[in-house]
């Protein structure tokens, strides 16, 4: 407010210009204000302060408590839920029960496979069967902890090989095939086994990656509140309002146009809040029911229900290499414990694939994914989606394939870099590549070429890479409208509103969509309204997951904000005789490059185009590019364009104790373009923070007691106590360089942070672990037991690794063929139309379809 | 989040009110001093109590104070009284505690956390409930394994056969308090006992505080013959902020000749649990012969575990690597860890010789390469 006269007055560095237009200087593009700079949050003063409002702290009149009720058993059929002692809790006043909700609802239109409260059977320790609402939230759990539920217990999964090996009783009743596998594929691009059979070394290895959670420091809360009659608005830590919205309209039978879902600000989501979520449709329900709003703040147990996390994959890798160090081809097979729903789960099964080929060239390639039903909370994305486990795998590989052909890893990664606008196999299509570079930073850095393999005992340095998306390709519904939508507002104020369907979860995504429209407008961002993640007013964003928002959601701000630009230009010229190309628009002001006292305040230039126009308001939306795959399947792994990082990691270990101590990480991230240097940094750093938690500790790990005595299967441990995570203490100190290559797909060249800087971490950490001692460790989280038992292994003479032993047989079904680009394929698979018959497909009309539909269709067609 | 239950909640200002409300003996009552373990564990309702009487408002109980005779065994010169409710962050910046017993003011500065220690006190830290990854669940998932025999249930899962419960002590002033040979006061209405503190436990999970009813532990007593008498000692200093490899070093070749030494292994140096602590006290002659030696264990029994077995293999012998290599070996034979908290049960076994190695060659100033534990 203060500052509003110093804003709008004119900054005149020179006399009035009275030569002609065409004699004049040519323009200038203005310094950036904003893009490029390290400049404040927007949200970073209410976020320090307190003011911020997360659902947990929302309160409304006569609002009440709700608590769920949770299966104690980890398998079984709900026989009765009395709710007699239940009622006699003062304060109670309600409850409903799966008949109250018997539509089900997931993310994935194949997985439709959760309800908000089960309706007959129980999947899992967790799943909720019961809902109590009561004035005070004391009451409510006293009320829920009255709740008496007898269960008819079923034969429990515990394991990836218990699924495998255990058709019955089936966890659900889909898919067709039977069993508890809930997905597998197989696909070839190009010829794998000659491409084995050519190397000169092949190395082939098994990898187990536990599951970890994403443990965001806001537990997950929602705050339903009905208005009228069947119309509510529901406020809840979502990643992905959108999608709340459509599973609340398709469980409570409403038209979507009477539901409003409004994304508070996230404490914290990494993957874990951006499935719909059963107590927030439960919480909906209720308030439907009692005509009152109603909250529901879960426990951090309830979070570790909730998951959606890491799926523990284990896996094999069968890669081929010349002697001088070429990629020839690789065979992966990875087998995913999903849990008990399906989640995102189908896509996470393609991610353990799909970016196996953006790193380095990889002429052949096979891959064979299953992902099965346990009785364990569900697994989906975390930070990373899949792709941190391959990654892992990969780069420990490569590591192992140095050493056998006595090459510097770094020179090995080197040599075999995808290139930028190449199309990969599996045909992805890579766009800017700074992967060399990032390896040049962090090789540097580190001091690599004098200091690897040469530390005293003990101390080692390890290297490793990865690549993410900048956004999946996709919708997770097939349609074909915008991914990302903005909307602005402009009025004789000269105050911008930006509306916009992303949320913000810590990520910064409000920054960058203001700094987007700031920057374009040439005005302050406190001259910036905001109003993002309201399904009731703004326009649709998919949410923030897969790190699509700053590429997507900035690429739609871009183009309103250019737009509102160009409708104030017009009105500018018009009044100023001033060329539309030498406009500048700067500081506040609207004004002639060549001549800057001759123009106008931003304000004034809103007052003539409303003027001109009428009242202001711009959209600009966002769809990405085609991918050139089109086999099935094709649809996981495309994206506008890909990150890439590179991390060495120096460790300390104790031989006799296995203890170990990352002493220092140097982490190097292609992101494009900075568009604020100190957010990419925090996204980097906590990224190398998150990776070490899952290579050092982290375990979504359950147990099962005795079968003589028990048939539980629960989790270890579900709390922030005991569910090992680092702290800060914990972080050894981070070098992190910003590798700059302009994309042109992303907003300014940008690309995304918030999640590709985790991969690397893993696997260096492996890597440097060998380096200091001389031992492999397939598999994370590395505990030092681990080392002490491959250190006793080696001075056995044994294999000096500690890891999985073998992979088991597993169908993964019929292998999908690809011709690969350089094979002069066309992106289908060869036996395109049969595959599509046997396993679904999508029909004409854009929507994705079950087999059982396909086949229907296709059979009216042949009778036609 | 976790709701805590409804209860009474007295808060006397003396410590006869106090022991006027327990008199009965009432197993619904309960005390509390700092809270933080009581707190969660009603919050998670494997603790119950219909009346919870808190210590805090008792002035009395919290203070630091030096004695002269701190008991039978106290030895010549100046013992130190800690008041039960004295926090332990007033425990770790004592500088009686600093200079006096360093390895006292490192064992309670490895205790949880900063904000956890301006609020947890040394009395309730020697009263911590045992702990257990079965037990300390919220009331839901204790339901979904039916409870366990510490708590509603008729099975102990760390060991399904056994009658007894295994759940761990994981104080770190027990230990280090114990090898320092620390006494207890426990106050009743009828008067006051004296007990040496290994007399405070029972190895059982279940009944592992040998307090009667009625009674308040109000003091702790730590004997002048465990100081190292050298004021402004190196240790005291690195005592201060947990860190390092430090033990007591003062009062070589003279009458103080009590070297301490305290090693905690855990996940986490922040805030975590230990999942093994080892304490030594050893008492030199002054030709450097031990001549007595106190080594007890934490996290691996259900109480403080004392090992005789490495004192005896250090008394009556220089310190060498040999000789403390013998003890380590009889600390080790004689822990046993259960699959009842952190990190794989056979490795914590192995570390358990490996911990008392190195405390004991902090404590003899034998250089060792064990890297020191993170932040501990």
């Amino acid at each position: 407010m203060a500052s509003e006269t110093a804003r709008t007055q004119p900054k005149p560095t020179s006399r009035p210009d009275s030569r002609p237009t065409s004699e004049r200087p040519a323009p200038v593009t203005p310094e950036p204000r904003y893009i490029g700079k390290s400049f404040r949050r927007v949200d970073g003063r209410a976020k320090v302060t307190g003011a911020t409002l997360f659902a947990d702290d929302l309160a409304f009149p006569r609002m009440c408590f709700m608590k769920l009720v949770r299966s104690t058993v980890p398998h079984g059929l709900i026989r009765n839920i009395d709710f007699s002692k239940a009622r006699e809790v003062e304060g109670y006043l309600g409850s409903i029960t799966g008949a109250d909700t018997p539509v089900p609802f997931g993310i994935l239109p194949v997985s439709q496979d959760e309800h908000a409260l089960c309706p007959d059977k129980v999947r899992m320790v967790g799943d909720p069967v019961a809902a109590v609402a009561a004035v005070t939230e004391d009451a409510a759990v006293e009320a829920a902890l009255a709740v008496e539920v007898e269960y008819q217990e079923l034969a429990t999964i515990a394991s990836l090989e218990e699924a495998l090996a255990t058709p019955e009783p089936r966890i659900h009743d889909y898919p067709k095939e039977g069993g508890n596998v809930h997905k597998a594929v197989s696909m070839e691009f190009g010829q794998v086994e000659d491409a084995l059979a050519g190397a000169d070394l092949v190395l082939e290895d098994v990898f187990f990656y536990e599951g970890s959670t994403h443990l965001p420091m806001e537990q997950h809360a929602a705050v339903a509140v009905p208005e009228d009659i069947d119309r509510l608005t529901l406020y809840s830590s979502t990643q992905t309002p959108h999608y709340v919205h459509r599973a609340l309209a398709k469980v409570l039978e409403l038209p979507p146009s009477r539901i409003r879902v409004v994304a508070c600000s996230n404490g914290g989501g990494f993957g874990g809040k951006s499935d719909p979520f059963n107590h927030e449709i439960a919480a909906a329900k209720m308030a439907l029911l009692l005509g009152r709003p109603v909250k529901i703040s879960l426990t951090r147990e309830e979070v570790f229900y909730c998951h959606r996390g890491r799926h523990p994959v284990l896996m094999s890798m069968k890669t081929g290499f010349s002697k001088d160090g070429h990629i020839l081809g690789q065979h992966l097979k990875t087998a995913l414990d999903g849990g008990a729903y399906g989640s995102y789960g189908v896509a996470s099964t393609y991610y353990t694939g799909a970016l196996q080929t953006v790193t380095y060239k990889l002429p052949a390639y096979r891959f064979d994914g299953v992902r099965v039903f346990t009785n364990k909370a569900p697994c989906g994305p975390k930070r990373g989606h899949g792709t941190p486990q391959p990654r892992f795998g990969w780069e420990v590989q490569l590591d192992k394939a140095a050493e056998k052909l006595s090459m510097d890893p770094a020179k090995l990664r080197l040599q075999n870099l995808e290139e930028p606008g190449r199309t990969t196999a599996n045909w992805l299509q890579i766009g800017t590549m700074g992967l060399r570079r990032c390896i040049e930073a962090v090789v540097e850095g580190s001091d690599w070429s004098t200091r690897y393999g040469n530390l005293p005992a003990g101390r080692g340095l390890g290297l490793a890479c990865g690549s993410y998306l900048c956004g999946a390709g996709l919708p997770i519904y097939w349609n074909h409208m915008p991914q990302s939508g903005v909307q602005l507002l402009l009025d004789r104020s000269g105050s911008v509103a930006v509306y916009c369907g992303e949320a913000e979860i810590g990520q910064g995504s409000d920054s960058v969509l203001a700094a987007i429209t700031a920057e374009v407008l040439g005005i302050e961002l406190a001259d910036i309204r905001l109003c993002v993640g309201d399904t009731g007013f703004t326009p649709v964003d998919l949410g923030s997951y897969s790190s699509r928002v700053t590429l997507m959601a900035g690429n739609a701000a871009l183009e309103a904000a250019q737009r509102a630009r160009a409708l104030l230009a017009e009105a500018v010229c018009d009044l100023l005789e001033i060329a539309a190309d030498h406009l500048v628009f700067a500081d506040n002001r609207v004004f002639d490059s060549s001549d800057p006292e001759n123009g106008m305040s931003f304000q004034e230039a809103c007052v003539a185009a409303e003027a001109k126009f009428g009242t202001l308001s711009t959209v600009g939306s966002y769809i990405p590019p085609r991918s050139p795959g089109k086999y099935r399947g094709a649809g996981v792994g495309p994206s506008p364009t890909y990150s890439y990082t590179a991390a060495v990691i120096e460790i300390e270990v104790d031989s006799e104790t296995g203890l170990y101590r990352p002493v220092h990480v140097w982490i190097a991230h292609d992101i494009g373009r900075s568009l604020n240097p100190v957010m990419v940094l925090g996204q980097v750093e906590g990224s190398v923070y998150m990776g070490l938690g899952e290579a050092m500790m982290e375990e979504q790990a359950y147990r099962r007691l005795p079968a003589k005595y028990s048939s539980s299967l629960v989790h270890k441990h579900p709390s922030m106590l005991e569910y090992k995570s680092p702290t800060f203490l914990d972080m050894p100190p981070v070098t992190s360089y910003l590798i700059e290559d302009p994309d042109p797909e992303g907003p300014y060249g940008a690309k995304e942070v918030g999640q590709g800087p985790l991969l690397p971490v893993m696997p260096a950490l492996a890597n440097a672990i060998f380096d200091a001692v001389g031992v492999r460790i397939d598999q994370v989280p590395i505990q030092p037991h681990m080392i002490l038992r491959a250190l006793a292994a080696k001075a056995r003479g044994k294999a000096a690794r500690f890891g999985p032993s073998s992979f088991p047989e597993i169908d993964f079904g019929e292998i999908l063929h690809v011709p690969t680009p350089e094979q002069g394929g066309d992106g289908r698979s060869i036996d395109d139309y049969r595959h599509k018959l046997r396993s679904g497909m999508r029909s004409a009309s854009g929507t994705m379809t079950t087999r059982e539909e396909a086949l229907e269709k296709h059979g009216k067609l042949t009778t036609d | 989040m976790l709701r805590l239950p409804p209860f009474h909640f007295h808060q006397p200002s003396t410590i006869e009110e106090a022991l006027d409300v327990i008199a009965g003996g009432d197993p619904s009552i309960r005390l509390v001093a700092g809270g933080t373990d009581l707190w969660p564990n009603m919050k998670r309702r494997h603790q119950k109590a219909e009346t919870v009487v808190s210590l805090m408002k008792i002035d009395e109980l919290r203070k630091i104070s030096e004695i002269n005779g701190a008991g039978p065994d106290t030895g010549a010169g100046t013992g130190l009284s800690i008041g039960a409710t004295t926090l332990l962050d007033d425990v770790v910046r004592s500088s009686e505690v600093q200079e006096r017993f360093p390895a006292l003011a490192r064992a309670t500065a490895s205790i949880s956390s900063p904000p956890l220690r301006n609020m947890a006190t040394l009395g309730g830290n020697l009263c911590l409930d045992t702990r257990c990854t079965y037990y300390n669940q919220t009331e839901e998932w204790r339901r979904s394994i039916d409870y366990c025999l510490k708590e509603a249930g008729t099975v102990c899962w760390v060991a399904p056969g056994s009658s007894i419960c295994w759940a761990h002590s994981a104080s770190d002033s027990a230990p280090m308090l114990t090898a320092l040979e620390a006494r207890v006061v426990l106050r009743s209405q009828t008067g006051s006992r004296e007990i040496p503190l290994t007399q405070l436990y029972a190895n059982d999970g279940i009944h592992y505080l040998q307090i009667h009813p009625g009674e308040i532990l109000t003091e702790i007593k730590i004997p002048a013959a465990s100081g190292t008498g050298a004021r402004g000692s190196r240790g005291a200093r690195g005592a201060r902020n947990g860190r390092g490899g430090i033990g007591s070093r003062g009062g070589i070749g003279g009458r103080d000749n009590c070297r301490t030494a305290f090693w905690k292994l855990r996940r986490r140096g922040s805030i975590d649990f230990a999942v093994l602590s080892v304490a030594v006290a050893l008492w030199l002659a002054d030709d450097g012969v031990v001549e007595k030696a106190n080594v007890v264990l934490g996290s691996v029994a259900s109480r403080p575990l004392e090992v005789p077995a490495a004192g005896e293999a250090l008394t009556g012998h220089e310190l060498d690597l040999d000789v403390i290599r013998v003890a380590a070996l009889a600390a080790r034979k004689a822990a046993t860890p259960m699959d009842n908290t952190d990190f794989k049960t056979q490795w914590r076994g192995l570390m358990v010789e490996r911990y008392t190695e190195a405390a004991l060659c902090e404590a003899a100033s034998i250089p060792h390469d064990r890297p020191p534990p993170p932040h501990a």
